[in-house]
């Protein structure tokens, strides 16, 4: 029988013949952590003794969730990071240099690669193929040491696309309409799968998106099959060497399937305070939003950005809604520079952060008050996210985010012109 | 054998509701990080857990973050085990690296402060005040392993490697 592109991946990075159920012990192309996690990794791994980087080339530290640091103790454990890799030789990337996942997915994912991150949204790569998959700060620290890690090969759910999105709905409407259908917990331990025909109307940036919030269903991977699309951004990244042609067999077998039609999509919102409880964004007009928050590794790249800056090009915010942008890379940055976009948002009285994680955590850059309401591009609306456990999250697209900071209230963005 | 006292919570209790993102500054300092555990669900559990209590929740328990701080914090408050009718991924294998053991079982009849006496061996939790009895699946092979050894960090100390 033939293997899904969970087995394909896992069967070829452990050298055996790995099927749904199996426990398997893989090869590690990439292993990260980040500043948040990044401590307690170098930790683990001076206590278990592990005293060289299996290769440092394939072990990345990142400073990006509190960049630049907003306190002593994390200035501290930042200081620690630049140690270890200091001794380590490992790859560092400073506070600037953007959301480890998207960096991950520009610089340093392939096709076909097993990725550990101690970081829940490791899952983004999946959207060029990789087998990626968020961990804690243990398992990353044997990853370090040893180069491998063990799996269970898991099963795996297809979801068949078909058709294209119609005007104002995106990549974001698409897995929130998803993980609404399956629920917080519809994929724990699975593997999601794309397929079918609409995958070729997605561009690098859609499936990046849709694989970054696959853990939002509980998955362990959302997995894209790798094409011309995949190809032209490897290019486009300097590195089109990177690709290889891969898909699922014809005759794998999957827990279940899923059929969405793109047309059929409409502009959708989580609401507070579980990314499950999805509602129409127009069913929630008249709800007052205090804080707008454009970016992080879900909703930062460049066609994000640029959704948002055409739709508020020459005009301005909401008086009494704050807009907060974030692009997740220095190269993002850059180019919506370039394009005219940040001068359109400036004008539009946003406020730009650096490259990074910005107020996504509730660490800092854009805290929410109690009672506060914050329509945010971010994967998580859980209570506490973002700073106050009195606060609420409503998450949705760049689009819907745009129409929202101009109209002062959650607004479905097909009603903007 | 365990014995302890059930503290109740709910459904989808998530990594922020444990060791919320706004005290990332503490996780170097694990003593004053774990006085908030479980701050954001109950902001007195951290006053009133004893050691050896068992957390008992409902489904999809741990789900969100990568941060094994939230299992550490659970682990450093006494809990001496998780019983859940889900867990979600990350969390589940964080607390087994850590030793803390995570028990998959039907919690709806297990009420707050509930008496609770868990065999890992037979896989059996007896609930002493409703004189019940319940059974959880076995954890595979290699996660048992690791929990036998007081969690990842031990288990590699001992063998330099993953044995499956
Ligand atoms: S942007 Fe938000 S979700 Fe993404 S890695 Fe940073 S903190 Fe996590």
């Amino acid at each position: 029988m033939g293997k899904t592109l969970a087995e394909k991946i896992l069967s070829q990075k452990s050298g055996s013949d790995a099927r749904s159920g199996d426990i398997i012990i893989a090869r590690v192309d990439l292993a990260f952590a980040q500043d948040t996690t990044g401590p307690l990794t170098v930790r683990q791994f001076q206590a278990c003794n592990l005293k060289r980087l299996a290769d440092p080339k394939k072990t990345a530290l990142f400073l990006d969730h509190a960049a630049p640091s907003p306190n002593r103790q994390i200035s501290n454990d930042h200081r620690l990071l630049r140690q270890f890799a200091g001794e380590t030789g490992c790859l560092i990337y400073d506070v600037g240099g953007g959301i480890c996942h998207q960096i991950v997915a520009e610089t340093l994912a392939k096709p076909g690669d097993v990725i550990v991150g101690a970081d829940s949204h490791t899952v983004t790569a999946g959207g060029l193929g990789a087998f990626a998959t968020g961990m804690g700060s243990s398992d990353v620290a044997i990853a370090f040491g040893l180069g491998k890690t063990w799996f269970r090969v898991p099963e795996s759910i297809k979801i068949v696309l078909s058709g294209k999105f119609s005007r104002g709905v995106g990549a974001k409407d698409l897995i929130l309409y998803l993980i609404g259908n399956i629920g917080a917990d519809g994929a724990t331990y699975k593997a999601l799968e794309f397929g079918g025909d609409g995958v070729k109307n997605l561009t690098m940036s859609q499936r990046f998106t849709i694989a970054n919030m696959a853990v939002e269903a509980g998955a362990k991977v959302g997995l894209f099959p790798t094409d011309s699309t995949t190809h032209d951004y490897l290019k486009s990244q300097g590195r089109g060497d990177h690709y290889q042609p891969l898909s699922a067999d014809d005759d794998a077998s999957y827990e279940r399937t899923i059929n969405i039609d793109l047309a059929t999509v409409e502009p959708l919102v989580a609401k507070p305070h579980n990314v499950d409880n999805i509602a129409p964004a127009r069913e929630l007009k008249g709800t007052k939003i205090q804080q707008v928050f454009i970016g992080t590794c879900t909703n930062g790249r460049l066609e994000d950005i640029a959704i948002v800056a055409d739709m508020l090009k020459g005009k301005r915010r909401h008086p009494e809604t704050r807009l907060i942008v974030a692009p997740a890379s220095p190269q993002v940055l850059l180019a919506a520079i370039r394009a005219g976009y940040i001068y359109s948002l400036v004008e539009a009285e946003a406020i730009i952060l650096p490259p990074g994680c910005g107020a996504c955590l509730g660490l800092h850059q854009g805290v929410l008050a109690d009672g506060e309401s914050c329509l945010s591009t971010a994967n998580r609306n859980f209570k506490g996210r973002m700073g106050s456990p009195e606060a609420f999250i409503y998450l949705g697209s760049p689009a819907t985010a745009a129409a929202t900071a101009l109209a002062g209230e959650i607004t479905d963005p097909r009603e903007v012109a | 054998m365990i014995r302890g006292r059930a503290s109740k919570f709910g459904d989808n209790i998530s990594t922020d509701h444990i060791t919320p993102g706004r005290l990332a500054h503490l996780r170097s300092n694990l003593p004053e990080l774990a006085k908030h555990v479980l701050e954001d669900a109950d902001p007195t559990f951290a006053s009133r857990v004893e050691k050896g209590d068992f957390i008992v929740a409902g489904s999809n328990f741990g789900l969100g973050s990568s941060r094994e701080h939230a299992p550490l914090v659970i682990k450093m408050a006494g809990v001496s085990a998780i019983l859940a009718k889900s867990v979600a991924r990350i969390f589940f294998r964080n607390a087994i690296n850590l030793g803390l053991p995570v028990l998959i079982c039907d919690t709806d009849n297990i009420d707050d402060g509930d008496e609770l006496e868990v065999d890992l061996a037979t896989g059996t939790v007896n609930n002493i005040t409703k004189a019940n009895q319940l059974t959880f699946g076995k954890l595979p092979e290699v996660m048992l392993r690791i929990l036998d050894e007081g969690g990842l960090v031990p288990y590699i100390q001992k063998y330099g490697d993953f044995k499956l």
